[in-house]
């Protein structure tokens, strides 16, 4: 039998949660044995190149690119867990959530302490970027999402835990300790 | 010496005094009964609801219903679980809760009850609203984006005139807490430290003093709320 494969991204997050599953130390050795990795930073693909068993997504939607990657996970994953905060519930992105973005670009590259010589006023428009979200939105909010790891990060031992649950199909009990907000 | 009141919880047979509310009744018989806006000696509120518990099929709040003679209490049912669940996420949805970058993390009430019900993530959309802080006052820091409108501060603390330290201001969605900015002009460290404890969120913060121990040793870290009471099945 083919081992499960996995895919992971972060979207608007900080990476913080994909070194949350590093943590999981020696635990990686044992887990490569369990599964595959597809497109993910684990391995650096950087498109999906099959079908995958389980998508981890880190980080919320701020712009259209997020968007975009989320739905991609939820086309070619069976099943898509939220992991972190931000994933769950937008997290310190979402802390603009109800600030106008004119004003956040404004404060960003107009009227901000550590704007420098940007005399013309220029907002950045290459059509290259993204264009950034009205406010930023849950994982949930946008595609369906099958499980959630709290936790900023979560705890390695959660994350392992539920990625050994998803694999082995084994009942998931976790110890008060793992599950976490902050 | 008063008569006690017989009454039972999950069947299990408790005392209570006369007159005494539910809440307090199973507290005193190592039944815990979750709650957030009742403090023990202050006048009752009934306004966060997650102390409803079923009596005679009819779901009350255990901390404004008092005892009666023979009544039995039922808390630990799934149905009343998955309503406190409930009332937990809607509480965080409504408010903006981002657990790590708030100084009450690990000490929240709030917190504490979604780790004992282990909330994953609510089941309502999240509302993010648009609150205003008050930084104003030299010893407290108001972040009414954690505030759950559960009037413990306004009914606890009073200067020597009996004047509150704390009050509502507007109405319905509006509502919103606020500081007597002269009678609280001079807070002692002392006083600062009770009113941020007695507030069960971190919508009260004392200044100068923020994330003061590591994470691991607060005190919902290991241990869930009310497990001095009752431990989690």
């Amino acid at each position: 039998m083919s081992k499960p494969i996995v895919a992971t991204t972060s979207l608007a997050g900080c990476f913080g949660c994909h070194m949350s599953l590093l943590d999981i130390d020696e635990r990686i050795l044992e887990l490569f044995q369990l599964v595959e990795f597809n497109k993910s930073p684990i391995d650096d693909i950087k498109t999906f190149t099959k079908q995958c068993d389980i998508g981890l997504i880190e980080g919320g939607c701020c712009n259209s690119e997020n968007i975009h990657v989320l739905k991609d996970f939820r086309k070619n994953c069976k099943i898509i867990v939220s992991v972190g905060e931000c994933a769950i519930m937008g997290g310190l992105p979402a802390l603009r959530n109800g600030i106008p973005v004119k004003e956040c670009l404004a404060e960003a590259y107009l009227d901000g302490p550590t704007v420098g010589n940007n005399t013309e006023g220029i907002l950045p428009n290459n059509e290259e970027l993204p264009m950034i979200l009205d406010r930023v939105y849950p994982c949930h909010e946008v595609v369906k999402v099958d499980y959630h790891l709290p936790g900023c990060p979560p705890r390695a031992d959660l994350i392992w835990e539920a990625l050994v649950a998803l694999v082995t199909g084994n009942e998931l009990k976790l110890p008060y300790e793992v599950v976490k907000f902050d | 010496m008063s008569e006690k009141i017989k009454f039972t919880i999950d069947g299990k047979q408790c005392l209570a005094k006369k007159g005494q509310n539910v809440l307090d009744a199973a507290l005193e018989n190592g039944v815990y009964i979750p709650f957030l806006c009742h403090v023990k000696g202050v006048k009752q509120a009934g306004s966060c609801r997650i102390c409803n518990v079923k009596v005679a099929g009819r779901t009350m709040t255990a901390c404004t219903t008092p005892v009666a003679p023979g009544m039995e209490v039922e808390n630990d049912i799934p149905e009343l679980h998955d309503l406190r669940l409930a009332i937990i996420e809607a509480l965080f949805v409504e408010g903006n809760h981002f657990c790590p970058s708030c100084e009450k993390s690990g000490n929240c009430e709030l917190q504490a009850l979604a780790y004992r019900y282990q909330m994953m993530v609510p089941r309502f959309p999240y509302s993010f609203p648009q609150k205003e802080i008050d930084a104003s006052n030299s010893k407290i820091l108001i972040d009414r984006n954690r505030c759950v409108l559960c009037k413990r501060c306004i009914r606890s603390f009073q200067d020597d005139q009996g004047r509150n330290l704390f009050a509502f201001k507007s109405r319905g969605h509006k509502v919103e807490i606020n500081i007597d900015k002269e009678c609280a002009v001079n807070l002692s460290d002392e006083l600062a430290q009770e009113i941020m404890d007695v507030c069960p969120v971190g919508a009260l913060i004392r200044k100068e003093k923020g994330f003061n121990e590591p994470i691991g040793t607060r005190k919902y870290d290991k241990k869930p709320i009310g497990s001095e009471i009752t431990s989690v099945v």
